[in-house]
């Protein structure tokens, strides 16, 4: 005769955030979706200057193997005060590089809700949902918001060729440090 | 009171907004807490002022006292919990609020044509011609952003 197993309550599903500040403003994104952290200063010389009107928050591009990774200051994304920004976040499967000030701390978040309905403007694309951090309400970012499909097109379609092979060259310059 | 009469009065909760009071329809309140921390975060919804924590959930607050007596609520205030329905589903709102809030049963008269879109009716209590508030109307949510995108298309069609 088998003896069924105690039940065993089930443990809290979580999931790794990074808590980043930007401009003291605290926003989170999940640990999956960031591939790599690297300093402003390590990107500094592989990266390009691009202006495109009406998109001042790309004002820089790097070159990884065939595509162009566009980095986007995140203060200016949200329409905060300008920030030089220090680490750069590249996000997973995107191709944002994204300009932070500083991390604040690497934690698990047990619970993801969604926004309230009653914000209806952009911020539905920017946001995952809202978690609570130390009794503190934390946005989660979308690693897709930053970019558009239709900014992505303006982005692409402003870089000439030259820009495209300085970036080539360059990228073999970051490969090779 | 005939009977009848008695069976048209409705709860109502009277808020004050500065020097006004409004009504809202007692079953549309959750509650109604004490100030506490609004966390604020970037957005672009310009009613949403940012949100408050209460009993774990996450909880927006709309500053409705601008559009309907033009000034914000900035002293000391209370949060009127309010329920905004969004097709078949709910969510609370905060509703930043003066002084004490006040629970009366009264007869409402339906709304005109020509009244705002955010009166639900009116009330007359104590003397004062009240109006009672339609929550779904004058806090945001997503039939703003459809308002808004049939305006841009009309714009964009106009020749």
């Amino acid at each position: 005769m088998r003896v069924a197993a105690p039940a065993r309550p089930n443990p809290a599903r979580t999931e790794q955030i990074i808590v980043f500040r930007v401009c003291g403003e605290l926003f989170a994104v999940s640990s999956a979706s960031v591939q790599e952290v690297r300093s402003v200063d390590s990107f500094s010389g592989a990266s390009i200057e691009i202006f495109v009107p009406g998109l001042r928050k790309v004002r820089h591009v790097v070159r990884r193997g065939d595509r162009s990774l566009f980095i986007v200051s995140a203060a200016l994304h949200f329409d905060l005060p300008p920030s030089p920004g220090a680490l750069v976040f590249v996000l997973r499967k995107t191709r944002t590089a994204l300009l932070v000030d500083g991390i604040e701390k690497m934690t698990a978040m047990t619970r993801l809700q969604s926004l309230p309905k009653s914000f209806c403007h952009e911020e539905r694309l920017w946001y995952r949902g809202l978690t609570t951090v130390d009794q503190t309400v934390i946005p989660v970012v979308n690693p897709e918001g930053f970019l558009s499909p239709e900014e992505l097109a303006l982005l692409d379609a402003s870089m000439t060729p030259l820009e495209i092979r300085c970036g080539e060259d360059i990228e073999g310059a970051v490969s090779a440090s | 009171m005939t009977v009848s009469a008695e069976l048209d009065l409705q709860a109502f909760v009277l808020l004050r907004l500065g020097e006004r009071r409004f009504a809202v329809p007692a079953n549309q309140i959750a509650e109604l807490v004490a100030p506490s921390r609004v966390f604020i975060f970037p957005h672009r919804t310009a009613q949403i002022e940012g949100v408050i924590l209460r009993r774990g959930r996450i909880v927006p607050v709309c500053d409705v006292a601008e559009s309907l007596t033009g000034r914000r609520v900035t002293s000391r205030r209370l949060y009127l919990l309010a329920v905004r329905h969004y097709g078949a589903q709910t969510e609370w709102v905060a509703l930043p609020v003066t002084g004490e809030c006040e629970l009366i049963n009264a007869e409402m008269s339906a709304a005109a044509e020509s009244d705002a879109p955010h009166v639900a009716g009116w009330l007359s209590h104590a003397g004062d011609v009240i109006e009672v508030l339609n929550i779904d109307a004058i806090t945001p949510g997503p039939g703003e952003i459809h308002a808004e995108g049939e305006a841009r298309h009309l714009l964009e069609t106009r020749p």
